[in-house]
């Protein structure tokens, strides 16, 4: 009975001492449990998973083959924002019709607007077409903050990714070196493929395209492309009959082959194009997870010039 | 290029004293000096790169730190501070604001509703910002074309512990799904009977007080979530409080499950009390109305073109209890609808919609809609809705209501 009594108080003793300990270091707790990200778009997700590694768990709200500007508010995003230590969005209003919602209905103090798990992507990126000057909706679904589809060039996916590597250094100081190792191995890998992509469509400089919508303006720079017209007349405007005939003889003028089209617009209008020019209409991925095979940043990339490369050699 | 001029001028001066000195200590000297001026242009180099470097750079997107300290009278030559001045820096503060415009015609007669031909039936102004790192704050006034009327203006606590959401202001109750919406994200031009004959009418529960929500723990998927709400009692012609006391409360139970990417699955059920006007000629307050509402939404949206198609059905069902001085006014009503999308612009969609009366609750009145809708843009929306209504008396409405809606300004949510 002693010796039951005496092993029980040992026993006791350590589960408070052990219990005190992880009481008194809270960094102990903190560094057991990984961190919780969640990110608007799959691209977010997918550069937060290179630097963030096994130490975070991430889930993104959008799929990669929708489109992100009208992803609907369901509820059950807010179960995975509920618990969210980190918030990552696009931002410059891509996610405006569906996002703030699910900020302000998700009870979580740490993902608000400002807060220490708040995180606007587009505060480390070059970001190309800000308007200059005045701002209509006479010019379609305009964002008057630039063009949000800046992850489409590897050099602001490098930006990034620093971003999200500093932002968890600062939720995990424990794992800032883990973090900070990721993001150097990242951007390395990042060079070496970013030579490729280059040399792969340094054939194609300067070669003029048609796309969809306005997705394409940090991709077309850092390939040289050019994008010459637009399937919408405006940005988030339907085509109309008298554009697409404009948009036709342009593109018989200047013998104009390739169309660009997003995974969520309907192709009916671009392949109606392509037999009256004798075009090719190609599905560029904007985002990750377009696909079944593009997991990951690189493999977007990889995807989107193959296909490029292959329709211009195509329709020469 | 200063701090070179100074240092020449300091040359200058320092050389003349030193002429009598040995020639080799001045050529020293001389060469330490030029070493400095070289270290110094170096410097002035660094900095000129490392500043073109900054303005090269994107700019951050962080919101401007905006130094508001109003300056004390007389710092600037005795003028008083200028308040509301029209900078940038201003206006980066201001809330987001939207207008929206809803006209309405009509073709057609209804003998009990009728409405005029043509109205500029709401012209509804939001204003919506985030207050403080604890809170934001949304006001929606709604202009009609004889008078104001603050349709809702609240604040909500965003960083409450334990995962709390509240609220407190005027709002839309959470009754059921239809008495929470705006007009302006209503599928149909009008609301359906169930609303104007049993939860308050057009403007429907809506009352100023508080309500707490929050994410329930449920199984794995599901969605579960409660809110509570107690309001002054003042709620059109469904309750009326006569004393500080007689405080409505609405209460909220809320299930929802993806089943799969492109559909999903809505349950809710919903209870409001309130004292009501039956005794109000007797000098009482003793009678109240209570409300019991079930409420079921399907929504199905393929991800790859959610923006050509979707449907949503939803059916809501309330029974009201209200208290007279006889008798005990038991009614029911509901409506079922089903909306499609079947282009990127286009709409098609009904409904059916039966309720007795809230004060008569022998009389039922029944009824249904069409609807078609076109969207010139996400900001405009053409709408035509033929309505058919046989009255508990006998008489129909044989209505055909067009609307036209634009959104101006800040752009909203999409409703869900």
């Amino acid at each position: 009975m002693t010796q039951k009594a005496s092993s029980f108080r040992s026993a006791s003793s350590v589960l408070v001492s052990g219990l005190a300990i992880a009481l008194l270091l809270p960094g102990f707790a903190q560094a057991a449990s990984k961190l919780k990200v969640v990110t608007a778009t799959t691209d977010m997700a997918a550069l937060a998973s290179e630097v963030g590694g096994d130490r975070i768990e991430v889930e993104s709200i959008a799929r990669g083959y929708q489109d992100p500007h009208f992803v609907e508010a369901k509820p059950s995003f807010l179960l995975k924002l509920r618990k969210a230590d980190l918030l990552i969005l696009v931002g410059l209003q891509l996610e405006i019709g569906w996002l703030p919602p699910l900020i302000t209905q998700s009870g979580n103090p740490r993902i608000q607007v400002g807060a220490s798990g708040y995180l606007d992507a587009s505060e480390f990126a070059e970001i190309l077409e800000k308007p200059t000057g005045v701002v209509t909706r006479a010019m379609g679904d305009v964002h008057p903050l630039g063009n949000p589809h800046y992850w489409l060039d590897p050099e602001n996916g490098r930006r990034i990714a620093r971003g999200i590597a500093s932002k968890m250094a600062e939720l995990r100081p424990g794992d800032a070196s883990y973090f900070s190792q990721r993001f150097e191995a990242f951007s390395e890998r990042l060079a070496i493929a970013g030579k490729a992509w280059d040399d792969a469509m340094k054939p194609l400089h300067g070669r003029m395209v048609v796309t969809y919508h306005r997705s394409w303006p940090n991709f077309v720079r850092r390939f040289g492309l050019q994008v010459v017209g637009y399937v919408e007349p405006r940005p988030g405007i339907p085509p109309s009959p008298g554009h697409t005939i404009e948009l036709i003889q342009m593109m018989k003028r200047e013998k104009l082959k390739v169309i660009i089209v997003e995974p969520y617009f309907d192709l009916k209008t671009p392949n109606s194009i392509a037999e009256q020019t004798g075009g090719k209409v190609i599905v560029l991925l904007p985002s990750v997870g377009g696909e079944k095979e593009v997991t990951d940043y690189f493999k977007l990339f990889d995807y989107d010039i193959a296909l490029l490369t292959r329709a211009f050699k195509e329709t020469e | 290029m200063r701090r070179i001029a100074l240092l020449l001028g300091l040359i200058l001066f320092s050389v003349r004293p030193y002429r009598a000195q040995t020639k080799d200590d001045t050529e020293a000297r001389l060469k330490a000096l030029e070493a400095r001026i070289g270290a110094l242009e170096a410097e002035i180099q660094s900095l000129k790169a490392a500043k073109a470097e900054a303005e090269k750079a994107p700019a951050s997107r962080a919101p401007a730190a905006v130094t508001a300290t109003p300056s004390a009278p007389g710092e600037f030559g005795g003028q008083l501070p200028v308040y509301g001045g029209a900078s940038a820096a201003a206006k980066a503060l201001n809330p987001d604001i939207s207008v929206i415009g809803d006209f309405l015609g009509s073709i057609g007669k209804n003998p009990v509703r009728p409405v005029p031909a043509f109205e500029m039936h709401e012209s509804e102004v939001g204003l919506q910002a985030i207050v403080d790192p604890y809170a934001r704050a949304d006001f929606f006034l709604s202009f009609g074309e004889e008078g104001v009327n603050l349709e809702e203006g609240y604040l909500t606590f965003t960083s409450l512990p334990a995962g709390l959401v509240a609220k407190v202001g005027k709002m839309r109750a959470a009754f059921g799904k239809v008495n929470t919406l705006h007009n302006h994200v209503l599928p149909w031009v009008d609301r359906p009977l169930v609303t104007e004959s049993l939860v308050g009418g057009e403007d429907g529960i809506d009352d100023v007080g508080f309500s707490v929500t929050r994410i329930l723990p449920a199984p794995k998927n599901i969605f579960l979530e409660g809110t509570a709400q107690v309001f002054r009692g003042d709620s059109n012609e469904l309750f009326r409080a006569a004393q500080k006391r007689d405080v409505s409360l609405v209460g909220h139970l809320r299930g929802y499950r993806d089943l799969t990417d492109n559909t999903n699955i809505d349950l809710g059920v919903s209870y409001a009390r309130g004292h009501n006007d039956a005794g109000v000629s007797l000098g009482s307050n003793a009678f109240r109305t209570q409300l019991y509402g079930m409420d079921t939404t399907v929504r199905w949206k393929p991800l790859r073109r959610s923006i050509y198609h979707s449907f949503v059905g939803r059916t809501e069902l309330v029974w009201s209890e209200r208290e007279e001085p006889l008798a005990v006014q038991r009614a029911f009503g509901l409506y079922t609808s089903a909306d499609y999308q079947f282009g990127r612009r286009w709409f098609v969609g009904g409904r059916f919609d039966r309720s007795d009366r809230a004060r008569t609750s022998n009389l039922t009145d029944s009824g249904f809609a069409t609807v078609l809708t076109y969207w010139p843009s996400e900001f405009s929306q053409i709408r035509g809705q033929y309505r058919f209504v046989r009255y508990a008396d006998g008489r129909d409405g044989n209505e055909l209501r067009f609307q036209f809606q634009f959104s101006l300004g800040a752009h909203g949510a999409h409703p869900f």
